[in-house]
């Protein structure tokens, strides 16, 4: 795979702040790049100075073979970009908007009515920006960041104060993009997010990144723990449950059973047990740890503080 | 280069135009003082005296011009920093449109109103003087987009300057309207005492309100080459500062 996005050792600082410090990661042609991390953690900083609208102090950034800073209007033409907290001209109409925005572009632009269909929009072509809701403006810049057929896009929180019907929605909408082979590079502070939608993520903390990988891989890594609670009044399930391959602790509160171990094969070897034993169970359940955890494990807090 | 310029253009003029009291503060404001002065002024003093007659053939219509040029040069000042608080010009940005399009749209479309809101005072003007207007209109108009191109570039240095858009219409009011006074319209420049005749040299307005004053009473534009040149130094001389200072977020 092609990298696309290469940055390496980039530091930004505002004043004596420092925003983001030795950042270096790559991103491959295709796939859903995430970079996860609190607000204020950097992410936005790091997206900015790849977009070419901030420069760092240090380090280097290539984006499609470009210089973000020296080739910022021939890099501009090939990138979608939504930035967070945007705004356009209160009284802008939205078929207006997706008006200018084509003939900004060397390339021919896309089909923006075709767009507006496809985002939901087509029924407020004519409204004001001022008039539309906060998940019907986030979806007219998504399509003002793909008008340009671009190679890459950029989604800064693109998700941030939407309801979770309009979250879904949106994120189909982005891995459409990435079907139609482009890449995505996005910010998240929502770990949900980034684990049904990134094939990569990298996790960024106080202007530092901690690890990158496929979601699945920084949880197993991380936080190799599985939980089953289970209940049962078999008076032998606790002898067995202590003998199962990998098992480390078994707590008993209340006839139900918590039953914590190591290994992807923990769920499957209490599950043969449970069978071989005959032991009847009124209730199953496994709890999987996710991003979540594997970020409270990193950094020795919740993201949300 | 300037990719989009004309279609940014005409979708801020569209945009300005569904803001009801933008567009009357633009265009109906300086109108309708130019028509209240205008009839209290013709009033009273009917049949003129000399003294009398030259403030509203001469100086009123000049008046009215400049409070034109002026309340352009604010609404430029107010849409650049609005702009820049919600982010705009920032989204703007981060297209391959470039900063000087933007500015360029938006000076395009003051100018455009100008022109249109001193076309609307002749007409209307016409109805209420019934002296002989003999001014010669499209010279006196071209004199106004320079004088107005000129002011504008003290805009973009107080656009770049003013924190929020809550600050922008009173800061920019603050330092234009003491403009006028000091331009030599009401009272000559050289018998201001020396401090504000010194700050008055470096004004747009000091040079605008001859050119504009000389233009309406039918002077060539030869003998006002001055008053032109000066503006245009200005002109550069704060483009070129405002384009150091300017701050897009």
């Amino acid at each position: 795979m092609r990298p696309v996005i290469q940055v390496s050792g980039v530091r930004k600082t505002y004043g004596k702040t420092v925003a983001v410090d030795e950042v270096s990661f790559e991103v491959n042609e295709g796939e859903i790049f995430g970079l996860i991390g609190p607000n204020g953690a950097g992410k936005t900083t790091t997206m900015e100075c790849i977009e070419g609208l901030r420069t760092p102090d240090q380090g280097t950034i290539s984006v499609l073979g470009l210089d973000p800073f020296r080739h910022v209007y021939k890099l501009q033409d090939r990138i979608g970009v939504q930035l967070q907290q945007a705004q356009l001209q209160k009284r802008i109409k939205v078929w207006e908007a997706l008006d200018l925005w084509a003939l900004l572009y060397q390339k021919k632009a896309i089909d923006g009515e075709h767009l507006l269909e496809q985002l939901g929009l087509a029924d407020k072509r004519g409204a004001w920006f001022m008039n539309l809701s906060g998940g019907q403006k986030q979806r007219l810049f998504i399509a003002l960041a793909l008008i340009n057929d671009p190679e890459v896009v950029f989604l800064d929180e693109l998700t941030t104060g939407l309801d979770p019907q309009s979250r879904r929605a949106i994120w189909d909408l982005v891995r459409g993009i990435r079907a139609r082979g482009k890449t995505v590079f996005l910010t998240t502070h929502l770990m949900e997010e980034a684990e049904r939608l990134c094939d990569r993520v990298a996790i960024i903390e106080h202007g530092r990144i901690i690890d990158i990988d496929r979601p699945e891989r920084l949880v197993d890594r991380h936080c190799p723990e599985r939980t089953v609670v289970l209940a049962t009044d078999d008076p032998i399930a606790e002898d067995r449950f202590r003998a199962v391959p990998g098992v480390e602790a078994v707590i008993l509160t209340d006839l139900r059973f918590t039953i914590r171990g190591r290994g992807d094969d923990l769920v499957t070897e209490v599950i043969r047990c449970l069978s071989e034993n005959r032991i009847r169970v009124t209730d199953f359940r496994t709890i999987l740890p996710n991003l979540e955890d594997v970020f409270l494990k990193l950094t020795g807090h919740s993201i949300r503080e | 280069m300037m990719r989009g310029l004309w279609k940014l253009t005409w979708i801020e003029i569209k945009i300005f135009l569904r803001e009801p009291l933008g567009a009357f503060g633009t265009i109906g404001f300086p109108v309708l003082v130019f028509l209240v002065l205008g009839r209290i002024a013709g009033r009273r003093l009917a049949p003129p005296p000399l003294a009398a007659s030259s403030f509203i053939l001469v100086s009123l219509p000049v008046l009215a011009s400049v409070l034109i040029a002026v309340s352009a040069v604010l609404s430029l000042v107010t849409i650049i920093s609005i702009y820049r608080e919600g982010g705009i010009l920032k989204r703007l940005r981060a297209t391959p449109l470039r900063p000087q399009t933007i500015l360029t749209a938006h000076v395009i479309v003051k100018l455009i109103l100008t022109a249109a809101t001193l076309a609307l005072m002749v007409l209307a003007g016409k109805r209420y003087y019934p002296v002989d207007v003999h001014a010669p209109l499209f010279s006196f108009t071209l004199a106004l987009l320079i004088s107005t191109w000129s002011i504008l570039s003290i805009g973009f240095l107080i656009a770049s300057i003013v924190p929020t858009a809550r600050f922008a219409q009173p800061i920019g009011a603050i330092i234009l309207y003491p403009m006028i006074a000091v331009s030599g319209l009401f009272v000559r420049v050289d018998s201001l005492p020396p401090v504000l005749h010194a700050v008055a040299r470096v004004l747009p307005l000091t040079y605008a309100v001859p050119l504009l004053q000389g233009i309406w009473n039918g002077d060539a534009w030869s003998t006002h080459v001055g008053d032109v040149a000066a503006l245009a130094v200005l002109f550069a001389v704060c483009t070129a500062l405002s384009a150091r200072v300017f701050r897009w977020e």
